[in-house]
C-alpha cells in the first residue's frame, strides 16, 4: 500500500507539519463520541452529522441523477432512427418530462447544496452546520419527493407536460388526471428542502466561521455557496407560488390561469421563470467555486484578483434575476421591454468572463499539475464557453424567434448546464473523494471516464446545434425519414452512448477506490483550504481544535498567533459562535442531539403534501400529525436542560 | 487599544498562542444569534412570497377590465377590526420579548399568556373576514387571488399562534434555559413580521379592490 501526497513527503521531510496542535487521546474519543449519532437502526433514521446527510443526500442526488440519465438514454434510442418505435407519444412524453424534472429539482439544484453542507464546515473551521436537525429533515423531505415523483412514474401517472408545465397544456382542462398534481407537488418537496437548506447554510457561513475568517478571507467556494443561497430565497418562493395556484387551479377550481374566468396564462410563465432563469445560476454559481478550489490546488497558487471574483459572483447573482424574459421573447410582451432582457442577458457575460480570465491567468503563472480533477475543469472552457456564446445569440430576440422550440435550445442548455455544473462537479468529486472517504479514486479509470464523458458530450449535443437551424423541433416523440434527420440524430445517440459507459466506469471507480482505492493522507493534493488540515474522512466533530485563521489560505501560510482555540465542551455539542463581517469570537453555542423526530416529521410531512393531491381536506387532517412531530423535535429532555442551565454563562 | 474584554474577547494563553473561550456566554439575542438569522431567512423567503402573490394580484387586475370581477369588494369593517388586534398584538408581543431578554421569567410568562389570548381574538375574526370576502376562490381569478393572499397569512398566523402556544407551555413547564428566552425572543421578533406583512395583504385585498 502506497501512501500518496504530504505523509510520504512528511517521512522525506521534505513538507511542513501541518496537522497542528491536537487533544489528548482521551479527549479526542471523548469529542468523537460527543458528536457521533447512535448505532442501530433507529440511529440510522436518527442521524443528524452534517457529514453523514451530506453523503447520504450525495448518494440520493447522483442515484437521480442516473435515472435521470437512464431516461435521456431512452429518449435519444427513440430518436435514433426515423420513426422510432422503443417509446410510443405518451410514453416519450412522461419521459422527457421525468428526464427535465429530474435532472433540474432532483439533481442540479440539491447536489450542490449537498457537497455544501458537507464542505463548508470543514472550510470554515466549525464543527457543525446551524440547525442541525433541520439539515437532516431537508434531506429527508427531498428524498422523499423524489420517491414519490418515481412511484407515480412507474404507475404510469408520471407528470407529461414538460419540466417547465405550462398552462394551458398542464390545467385541468388538457391534463386531467394525476399526473401534473405529483408534478406539482414534487415542486412543493424540493422547493421547502431547498428553502431550509439555504437557511441552514447561510446562518453557518455567517455566524460559525473559525475566528479570524474575515469575509475578505473566505475561501471562493464558501463565497460562491453564501451568494447561491441568498438568490435561492428569493427565487424559490416564485415557483412554489406558481405550482401551489396551479394546484389548486386543477384541484379546488381557482382560476389564476384560466382566461375564460379572468385569469391568464402568461402568468404562469412569469412567476415559473421568474424562478428558472435565477435557477439556472443557483445550478451554475457552486460549480465557479469547486472550479476556484481546484485551479487554485492544481495551479499551485492562490486565485487571481480574489476581489475581482467575489464581485463577480455577485454581480452575476444580480443580473440573474432580471433575465427571466428572455425565455418568453416568442410570446407576445412589448417589444421595447424585451430588449431591456436582451441588454441583461447580454451584460452577463461580462461579471462570467471576469472570472474565467482570472482563472486563465491563475493557470498561467502557477505551477501545473496535471491531475482528473483539473482535466474536468478545464473541459468548462471548451464546453461553457460553447453553451454561453449560443446563449448570446439566443438573447437576441429575432434569432429567438426563429430558434425557440427547436433542438438549437436543447444543445445551447446542455452545453450550459453540463460544461458549466456537471464537468465541474465530476471534477470536484475526484478531488474531495479522498476527504469524503479517505481513499483516492484511480487517476487511470479517472481519465477514461473524463475522455470518454468529453467526447460522448460533444458527439451528443453538438449535432443537436444543427438539428435546430434544419428546424428540428424540441418534444418531438418521432419524425419522419423525409426530414434528413437521421443521420446527425443517429450520431447524438452514439454520443449519448459513451456518455453512458463513461458514467459507468466512474460508478466502477468509486465502487472499487472506496475499498481498494490507495489511501489518502489528510491533503493529497497539497491544498490551501482549512479541510485539507483534518484527517480523511475527517472526524466526528470535524476539528479537534478549532483552528485560528490568518489568510485566504491557511495551510499555505506560517502559523500566526494565537493558532488555536480552546474551552470548547468535548462532553457535548458545543460550537463557537463569530461575528458576521470579522469572525470575533461572540459566544458559544450547545446544538441540539442526534433525534428520530427530524425524519417522523418528514414523514408526517409528506402524508400532508400525497394526501393532498387527492383531497384537500389533507392539508387539515395532515396537519395534525405534523404538528404533533414537529413539536416533539422541539421539545427537550429534563436532563439536558439541567446540565444546560449548569453550564451556562449569561451574556 | 482597550483592555481585553475576557468575556466578550476571550483569554489569550500560552504566549499569546492560544485562545481561550470558555469564558465566553452560551446564549445571545439579536443578531448575535444563529437564530435571528434562521428567522430574518424565514421572513425573506415568507416576504418574498407574500410580494409575488401581491404582484400577480396586480398583473390579473391589469389585464381585467373590471376589477372586482366579483359585484362587491370585500366588507371593510372585520378586515379594520382586525387590523387594529394585530396592531395592538404587538404590545404585549412587545414586552413579551422584552422580559425574554432581560430573562425574567414571571413577566415572559404573562406576557406569552396575554398575546396567546389576542391570537385566539385574532384567528376568530379571521373566520369572519373570510365569510365577508364577498367572493369564492372559484368565482373567479380576482376570488382566487384574494383567497390566495388571505389563506397565506392566515397560515402564518395559525403557525405563529401555534409555535406562541408550545413556547408559552414550555415557560410553565420547568423547561427554561437560556436558549428558551433566545427563542421566545425570536418568537416576537417573527410575530412583528406577521403583523407588518398584514399591511400590505389588508391594503390589496381591502383597498386594491375599492381604488
Amino acid at each position: 500500500m502506497t501512501v500518496s501526497g504530504d505523509t510520504a513527503q512528511r517521512a522525506l521531510a521534505t513538507w511542513p507539519d501541518r496537522s497542528g496542535p491536537g487533544l489528548a487521546p482521551g479527549d479526542a474519543y471523548t469529542l468523537e463520541q460527543t458528536w457521533s449519532d447512535p448505532p442501530g437502526i433507529i440511529g440510522w433514521f436518527a442521524a443528524i452529522n452534517h457529514k453523514t446527510i451530506a453523503k447520504r443526500f450525495m448518494v440520493t442526488t447522483f442515484i437521480f441523477f442516473l435515472l435521470g440519465g437512464l431516461l435521456a438514454l431512452a429518449i435519444r434510442l427513440q430518436l435514433a432512427l426515423p420513426n422510432g418505435k422503443v417509446l410510443g407519444p405518451d410514453k416519450y412524453s412522461q419521459v422527457f418530462t421525468m428526464h427535465g424534472s429530474t435532472m433540474m429539482f432532483l439533481f442540479a439544484v440539491p447536489v450542490m447544496q449537498a457537497v455544501a453542507t458537507y464542505l463548508v464546515p470543514l472550510m470554515i473551521g466549525a464543527r457543525s452546520v446551524a440547525f442541525p436537525r433541520m439539515n437532516a429533515f431537508a434531506y429527508w423531505i427531498f428524498t422523499m419527493g423524489g420517491i414519490m415523483l418515481y412511484v407515480a412514474f412507474f404507475l404510469d401517472i408520471g407528470p407529461d407536460a414538460g419540466w417547465f408545465a405550462y398552462v394551458p397544456l398542464s390545467g385541468p382542462q388538457y391534463s386531467p388526471g394525476k399526473r401534473v398534481d405529483f408534478w406539482a407537488q414534487m415542486i412543493t418537496y424540493t422547493e421547502l428542502s431547498a428553502l431550509m437548506e439555504a437557511i441552514v447554510l447561510i446562518t453557518t457561513i455567517l455566524k460559525m466561521r473559525a475566528p479570524g475568517m474575515t469575509l475578505n478571507r473566505m475561501p471562493l467556494f464558501v463565497w460562491t455557496i453564501l451568494v447561491t443561497n441568498f438568490m435561492v430565497l428569493f427565487a424559490m418562493p416564485a415557483v412554489m407560488l406558481a405550482s401551489t395556484a396551479l394546484i389548486t387551479d386543477r384541484l379546488v377550481g381557482t382560476h389564476f390561469y384560466n382566461p375564460a374566468e379572468g385569469g391568464d396564462a402568461l402568468l404562469w410563465q412569469h412567476l415559473f421563470w421568474f424562478f428558472g432563469h435565477p435557477e439556472v445560476y443557483l445550478i451554475f454559481i457552486p460549480p465557479l467555486g469547486f472550479m476556484s478550489s481546484i485551479i487554485a490546488t492544481f495551479s499551485r497558487r492562490p486565485v487571481v484578483g480574489y476581489p475581482a471574483m467575489v464581485l463577480s459572483v455577485i454581480a452575476t447573482a444580480f443580473l440573474a434575476f432580471g433575465l427571466w424574459v428572455h425565455h418568453m421573447f416568442a410570446t407576445n410582451l412589448p417589444e421595447l421591454g424585451k430588449t431591456f432582457f436582451t441588454a441583461a442577458s447580454l451584460m452577463i457575460a461580462i461579471p462570467t468572463s471576469v472570472q474565467i480570465f482570472c482563472w486563465i491567468a491563475t493557470l498561467w503563472t502557477g505551477r501545473i499539475n496535471f491531475k482528473t480533477p483539473l482535466l474536468f475543469v478545464l473541459a468548462f472552457f471548451v464546453i461553457l464557453l460553447l453553451g454561453g456564446l449560443t446563449g448570446l445569440m439566443l438573447a437576441s430576440v429575432s434569432l429567438d424567434y426563429q430558434l425557440h422550440d427547436s433542438y438549437f435550445v436543447v444543445a445551447h442548455l446542455h452545453y450550459v448546464l453540463l460544461g458549466g455544473a456537471v464537468f465541474p462537479l465530476f471534477g470536484a468529486f475526484y478531488y474531495w473523494f479522498p476527504k469524503f472517504t479517505g481513499r483516492m479514486l484511480s487517476e487511470r479509470l479517472g481519465r477514461w471516464n473524463f475522455w470518454l464523458f468529453f467526447i460522448g458530450f460533444n458527439v451528443a449535443f453538438f449535432p443537436m446545434h444543427v438539428l435546430g437551424l434544419q428546424g428540428m423541433p424540441r418534444r418531438v416523440y418521432t419524425y419522419p425519414s423525409e426530414m434528413g434527420w437521421d443521420k446527425l440524430n443517429l450520431v447524438a445517440t452514439i454520443g449519448a452512448l459513451t456518455i453512458a459507459l463513461s458514467m459507468l466506469l466512474f460508478i466502477v471507480n468509486v465502487l472499487h477506490s472506496r475499498r481498494r482505492g490507495e489511501i489518502a493522507s489528510s491533503d493529497p493534493w497539497g491544498a490551501g483550504t482549512l479541510e485539507w488540515g483534518v484527517s480523511s474522512p475527517p472526524p466526528m466533530a470535524n476539528f479537534h481544535v478549532v483552528p485560528v485563521v490568518h489568510g485566504r489560505y491557511p495551510l499555505w501560510q506560517e502559523a500566526g498567533t494565537p493558532r488555536y482555540v480552546t474551552g470548547l465542551a468535548n462532553e457535548w455539542r458545543e460550537v463557537l459562535i463569530t461575528s458576521v463581517a470579522d469572525a470575533k469570537v461572540d459566544h458559544r453555542l450547545w446544538l441540539p442531539s442526534s433525534t428520530i423526530w427530524a425524519f417522523l416529521s418528514a414523514v408526517a410531512t409528506t402524508i400532508l403534501f400525497v394526501g393532498s393531491i387527492f383531497t384537500p381536506w389533507a392539508v387539515v387532517w395532515g396537519a395534525v400529525p405534523v404538528a404533533i412531530a414537529a413539536t416533539l423535535w422541539f421539545w427537550p429532555k429534563h436532563d439536558i436542560i439541567e446540565r444546560r442551565v449548569e453550564s451556562e454563562l449569561r451574556p | 487599544m482597550s483592555a481585553r474584554d475576557e468575556k466578550r474577547d476571550g483569554r489569550l494563553l500560552d504566549d499569546g498562542r492560544v485562545l481561550d473561550i470558555s469564558t465566553l456566554p452560551t446564549f445571545a439575542f439579536g443578531n448575535r444569534s444563529p437564530m435571528w438569522w434562521g428567522t430574518m431567512g424565514l421572513m425573506a423567503i415568507e416576504g418574498t412570497v407574500f410580494a409575488l402573490t401581491i404582484m400577480a394580484y396586480f398583473y390579473l387586475r391589469s389585464h381585467a377590465t373590471k376589477w372586482p370581477m366579483s359585484q362587491f369588494p370585500p366588507e371593510l369593517i372585520w378586515g379594520n377590526l382586525n387590523t387594529a388586534i394585530m396592531l395592538g398584538s404587538m404590545i404585549p408581543n412587545h414586552y413579551a420579548k422584552q422580559a425574554a431578554e432581560r430573562l425574567d421569567l414571571k413577566k415572559t410568562q404573562f406576557w406569552m399568556v396575554v398575546c396567546m389570548l389576542v391570537s385566539i381574538a385574532f384567528l376568530g375574526v379571521r373566520v369572519l373576514e373570510f365569510g365577508a370576502l364577498n367572493t369564492r376562490w372559484d368565482s373567479n381569478a380576482y376570488g382566487s387571488v384574494v383567497w390566495m393572499l388571505m389563506a397565506l397569512h392566515t397560515t402564518h398566523l395559525i403557525t405563529d399562534a401555534f409555535d406562541s402556544g408550545v413556547l408559552t407551555v414550555m415557560t410553565f413547564t420547568g423547561l427554561m434555559e437560556g436558549k428558551r428566552y433566545v427563542d421566545v425572543s425570536e418568537n416576537a421578533a417573527y410575530w412583528y413580521f406577521v403583523v407588518l406583512s398584514w399591511l400590505p395583504i389588508y391594503a390589496v385585498v381591502y383597498w386594491g379592490a375599492r381604488f
